[in-house]
C-alpha cells in the first residue's frame, strides 16, 4: 500500500472506528510497500502424509501397507526417492517453479495421538505436556495487532489458533451476510452506550466486548470488500469457495495479515485411499486456483500459504484398509520467494520407528518461528516460547 | 420457608430450560428442597425417543445387495438423522421432565458420538436418558456396549491380531480419567482387553466375539491379569480420578464454569462414596447454600440448545419447518447428534464468537415475528457433498402464542420485565437507552430484553 492509498483508506476507516485507542500512530502500522499475508490451511483429522508424499521406492512402505500402499502409477516422482500422490498433481506446477517447499518429518517431542490434544498442540504451539489457552496466531494478534479482523478465519467458527488473550480473530463465512446482521439500529444503540464503558472480565463483559469489536471489524472488512468483484473460477467445493473469499479479501487491501481455513475428514481409520484422495484433490485443485488467482491479482509475492495437519498416521495400515493415529508428517509452504524450495530434508526413515510410528526431526514450532520472524516480521520468541531456532527456509 | 423469584429462575434455568413468570410465582410458597424434589419426581419416569425403528434403515450391505444405490441409502440415513434430531428438540421444548433431559444433554456431550446409523444413535440417546441419574458405572458399561459407540470408536475393528486403540484411548481421555492420568502403555494394553467387543451382523446388537478376543495377560495401571473389557471399566471406576473428572464437569455445567476446586474435591468424594450415583450428586449440588450465591447466578453462557429450547418454551413457539429448525442449531454452533468431534462441544465462551452472538441476538425478533432469517448450513462430513448451501431469507414458519405472555406480564413494567427474563442485569446505561423509546408496547419491550446479550447468560 502506498502512502496516498493509506491516507485515503485511513480517513475512510476512521469513520468506522469510534472506539478510543483504536487508531494507532502511523509509524506503528508498519506499512511496507506491500503487506504480507499468511494463509493457513489446516487438514483436520490427521492426514496420512505417507500416502501424500510417498516413499515409493521403499520396500518397507509396501510391506507395511499391503492394503493401502499407492502403486507406482498412482504417484508422480519428485526427487530424493519421494513421489507425490497423483491427487495432488496440480501442485506440481508450483513445485517445478520453485514456489513450493515440502518439509518432511515435522512433529514434536512426546507426540500425542489424540486429535484434540494434538490439534491443540499445533494450534497453540505448546509442548506436549503444556496446556496453553491461546493460539499461536492469537498471540500474534495480542502482540502485533489491534483489531480482530487482522486475523480472519473463513468459517462459521473460530479456531483456538486465532484466539488470543486480549484479542480474537474474526470468523467470517460470508461478509455480506455478516454485515447485514451487525448494522441494525438496535445493535448500534447497544454499542453506542457500552463502547466507552469499562467492561467486566466475566461472561457478561465478554459478550459486550465481542459485540463491539465485531461491529467495528465487520464494518471495515465489508466496506473494503464491497469494492471488489472476484470473477476467477474455483472448484465448487467448500475449500474452493473459502479460498476464493480469501483472494477477494487480499485483493481489497484490507489490513489483514492472517487467513485461516480448515478442510476436515482426514481421520481415515477405514477405507482410506478413496476418501483421502478425494480430499487431497479438493485441496490441491483449490490451492491451484487460488495461487493462479493471486498471480493475476498481483498479490502472489505478498502471500505465503502454509498447510499442516495435527498428526500423520501409523506406518502400518490396519485391517480395515485404513490407518490409525500416528505422529510426524509433512508441512507444505507455497510462496514466490522461498529461501529454500522443493524437498527440504530427507524423507521419513521407515527403519527407525518409535513403536510403529515415525520419529520427527523438525519441530513444527521452528517453522512457526520462521513464519513469524521472517514473514510476519515480528518477535517470534514472544509468541512461541519453545527453545527452538527459526527453520529459515522462508 | 418462602423462596425468592430470582432463586426460582436460577434453579429452573440450571435444572431445566426456564420457567414462566406465572408458574414461578406459584412456586414461591414452596421451600427450595421441595422444588428440587418436585423436579426430580417429575423426571423419575423418562419418556424415550422411539420415532426411529430398526427396520427403517436396512443394513447397508443388504441394501446394496437388494439394488439400492449408495446415494439413496445416504439420503435415507440423512433424513432419519434429521428426524431423530427434530424429535429430540421437540421433546426438549415440550417436556415436563426437564431435569432428566438436562442430564441427558450432559451425557450426550460427554459421550459425544456421531455415526450414520439413526437407530443406533437413538438407542445411545436412550441409554443416556435411562441412566441419567443412575450409576455412572452402569452407564459406562452400556455405552461401551452400544453399537453406536462401538462403531464410532472403531471397537468392532479391535481384534486380537490387529488391535485398534481408538476406544481404549477415548474411554480414558474423554469418558473417565482425563488426560495425564494414564500412559500410552495403559491404552495399548486396555485396547487388548476390549478386543472382541463387537456387533452381531444379524441383530445389529452388541456381541462378544470370543475368537477375536485377546485372552492373554495384560498389564494395565500396573496390575497384571487376563483382563477383559469390564475389568478395565471397573479399574477406571475404582480410580477416584474418574469421580473427580466427572464431578468437575458436572459442577461447570450446573453451578459455574469457573471452578471452585475445594468444593469440587468434596463433591467428588461424595460421588465416589455414593457409588457414582449421579442423581445424588446433582441433588447435593443444587441444595447446597452456595448454589444460590450471587457469583453462581447468571454467570454461565447458555449452550445453543439451552438458548433455543429456553426461548421456544418461554414463548410457546411451534415450528412447522423442521429443516430450518435443524439448520438453526448448526448456525448456533450445536446441532444435536452431530458433535464436531469426539470431545463434544467445549462449551462456555467457545460458543460465542462474532457470528453466533449475532445470530442469538437477532433470533428472538425473527422467531417471534415469524420474519426472515438466513441460516447457513455447513457440511463438514466427507460423505456429504463438500459444498456450502445457504438458505437465504427463509421464513422460519413459527407460531407464537403471545396471549398467556401478555396476560401474565400485564402488570409488569420494564424494570420488572428485566428481572423476569434476565438472570443477570445489564448496566444502567443500557437499560436507559433501551427504555428511552417510550413508544414501546409490551411485546416490543419483551423482544428487546430477550435480544440483549444478557439473555445468553444462565
Amino acid at each position: 500500500m502506498n502512502r496516498r492509498n493509506f491516507i485515503k483508506t485511513s480517513s475512510l476507516a476512521s469513520s468506522y472506528f469510534m472506539l478510543p485507542g483504536f487508531l494507532k500512530p502511523l509509524e506503528n502500522l508498519g506499512f511496507n510497500s506491500a503487506q504480507k499475508n499468511l494463509v493457513v490451511i489446516q487438514l483436520s483429522g490427521g492426514n496420512d502424509w505417507l500416502n501424500t508424499i510417498v516413499p515409493f521406492k521403499n520396500d518397507l512402505y509396501f510391506q507395511k501397507r499391503s492394503r493401502i500402499g499407492l502403486k507406482t502409477e498412482m504417484v508422480t516422482f519428485l526427487e530424493k526417492d519421494l513421489a507425490i500422490n497423483n491427487s495432488l498433481i496440480s501442485l506440481k506446477e508450483f513445485y517445478d517453479a520453485g514456489e513450493m517447499s515440502i518439509v518432511n518429518s515435522v512433529g514434536y517431542p512426546n507426540p500425542d495421538r489424540s486429535h484434540f490434544r494434538s490439534m491443540d498442540i499445533w494450534q497453540t504451539a505448546s509442548a506436549s505436556n503444556e496446556i496453553l489457552q491461546t493460539g499461536w496466531l492469537g498471540r500474534y494478534l495480542d502482540t502485533s495487532c489491534k483489531f480482530s479482523y487482522e486475523a480472519i478465519e473463513v468459517d462459521n467458527y473460530l479456531s483456538l489458533a486465532l484466539k488470543g488473550k486480549n484479542l480474537n480473530g474474526l470468523a467470517v463465512k460470508n461478509i455480506n451476510m455478516l454485515y447485514k446482521e451487525v448494522k441494525t439500529p438496535y445493535f448500534n444503540d447497544l454499542v453506542s452506550v457500552t463502547k466507552d464503558e469499562v467492561l467486566t472480565e466475566d461472561n457478561q463483559g465478554y459478550l459486550y466486548k465481542t459485540l463491539i469489536e465485531t461491529q467495528s471489524s465487520v464494518d471495515y472488512v465489508y466496506e473494503k470488500n464491497k469494492l471488489i468483484t472476484n470473477n476467477a473460477t474455483y472448484p465448487n467445493t467448500e475449500i474452493g469457495n473459502q479460498l476464493k473469499n480469501i483472494a477477494g479479501f487480499i485483493a481489497s487491501d484490507i489490513n489483514t495479515k492472517i487467513y485461516y481455513v480448515s478442510l476436515s475428514g482426514f481421520d481415515t481409520h477405514v477405507g482410506q485411499v478413496a476418501k483421502q484422495n478425494k480430499l487431497l484433490s479438493q485441496y490441491a485443485e483449490s490451492v491451484t486456483a487460488f495461487i493462479k488467482n493471486l498471480k493475476e491479482l498481483n498479490k502472489w509475492e505478498d502471500t505465503l500459504i502454509f498447510t499442516f495437519s495435527e498428526f500423520g498416521r501409523r506406518v502400518e495400515d490396519n485391517a480395515s484398509s485404513g490407518t490409525d493415529h500416528g505422529t510426524a508428517g509433512n508441512v507444505f509452504l507455497f510462496g514466490k520467494n522461498l529461501k529454500k524450495k522443493g524437498i527440504i530434508n530427507p524423507g521419513p526413515d521407515l527403519t527407525n520407528l518409535d513403536n510403529g510410528d515415525l520419529k520427527y526431526s523438525i519441530d513444527f514450532r521452528s517453522i512457526y518461528k520462521d513464519i513469524l520472524q521472517n514473514w510476519l516480521q515480528t518477535d517470534a520468541d514472544k509468541i512461541v516460547s519453545a527453545n527452538v531456532n527459526p527453520f529459515n527456509i522462508i | 420457608m418462602a423462596t425468592t423469584l430470582s432463586q426460582i429462575f436460577h434453579l429452573y434455568s440450571r435444572l431445566g430450560f426456564g420457567i414462566s413468570y406465572s408458574e414461578a410465582k406459584t412456586m414461591q410458597q414452596k421451600s427450595l428442597s421441595e422444588i428440587v424434589t418436585n423436579l426430580i419426581v417429575a423426571s423419575s419416569i423418562p419418556s424415550y425417543l422411539t420415532g426411529i425403528k430398526k427396520e427403517d434403515i436396512p443394513n447397508k450391505k443388504d441394501a446394496m445387495e437388494d439394488g439400492m444405490n449408495k446415494k439413496d441409502f445416504l439420503k435415507l440415513v440423512n433424513e432419519k438423522l434429521q428426524e431423530l434430531n427434530i424429535s429430540w428438540i421437540k421433546k426438549l421444548v415440550s417436556t415436563k421432565s426437564s431435569l432428566v433431559e438436562k442430564q441427558t444433554l450432559f451425557w450426550h456431550n460427554h459421550f459425544a458420538c456421531r455415526v450414520r446409523d439413526p437407530f443406533a444413535m437413538q438407542e445411545l440417546n436412550n441409554i443416556h436418558r435411562k441412566f441419567a441419574f443412575g450409576s455412572f458405572r452402569d452407564l459406562l458399561v452400556e455405552i461401551s456396549k452400544s453399537p453406536a459407540m462401538i462403531v464410532y470408536l472403531n471397537n468392532h475393528q479391535n481384534r486380537k491380531q490387529h488391535p485398534n486403540e481408538n476406544f481404549a484411548r477415548e474411554v480414558m481421555e474423554l469418558f473417565t480419567l482425563g488426560r495425564g492420568n494414564y500412559t500410552e502403555e495403559d491404552i495399548k494394553e486396555a485396547a487388548r482387553a476390549f478386543t472382541g467387543w463387537g456387533i452381531s451382523k444379524q441383530t445389529r446388537e452388541f456381541e462378544f466375539h470370543e475368537k477375536q478376543h485377546d485372552a492373554e495377560e495384560k498389564t494395565i495401571f500396573n496390575r497384571k491379569g487376563n483382563f477383559g473389557g469390564e475389568d478395565v471399566i471397573n479399574m477406571l471406576i475404582s480410580n477416584k480420578q474418574t469421580a473427580y473428572f466427572i464431578t468437575k464437569k458436572m459442577y461447570k455445567y450446573y453451578v459455574n464454569e469457573t471452578v471452585n476446586e475445594e468444593r469440587v474435591i468434596q463433591l467428588a468424594d461424595f460421588y465416589y462414596q455414593n457409588q457414582y450415583n449421579t442423581g445424588a450428586l446433582i441433588k447435593k449440588m443444587v441444595t447446597s447454600a452456595w448454589f444460590f450465591d450471587t457469583e453462581n447466578m447468571g454467570c454461565n453462557i447458555k449452550s445453543p440448545i439451552d438458548y433455543l429450547v429456553g426461548l421456544s418454551r418461554q414463548f410457546n413457539i411451534t415450528y412447522s419447518n423442521n429443516k430450518l429448525l435443524f439448520q438453526l442449531q448448526r448456525g448456533l454452533g450445536m446441532q444435536l447428534f452431530f458433535p464436531q468431534n469426539v470431545a463434544g462441544w467445549p462449551g462456555g465462551k467457545t460458543f460465542i464468537d462474532s457470528s453466533t452472538l449475532l445470530l442469538r441476538m437477532k433470533l428472538p425478533s425473527a422467531l417471534l415475528n415469524n420474519s426472515q432469517i438466513e441460516v447457513a448450513e455447513k457440511i463438514d462430513d466427507p460423505d456429504d457433498q463438500a459444498k456450502d448451501q445457504v438458505f437465504a431469507n427463509k421464513k422460519l414458519e413459527t407460531e407464537v402464542n403471545w396471549t398467556p405472555i401478555l396476560e401474565e406480564t400485564k402488570d409488569l413494567d420494564f424494570d420488572k420485565l428485566l428481572k423476569v427474563y434476565l438472570l443477570k442485569q445489564p448496566i444502567q446505561k443500557v437499560i436507559d437507552k433501551i427504555k428511552s423509546d417510550i413508544a414501546l408496547g409490551k411485546k416490543e419491550m419483551i423482544l428487546k430484553i430477550v435480544s440483549l446479550p444478557e439473555y445468553n447468560l444462565a
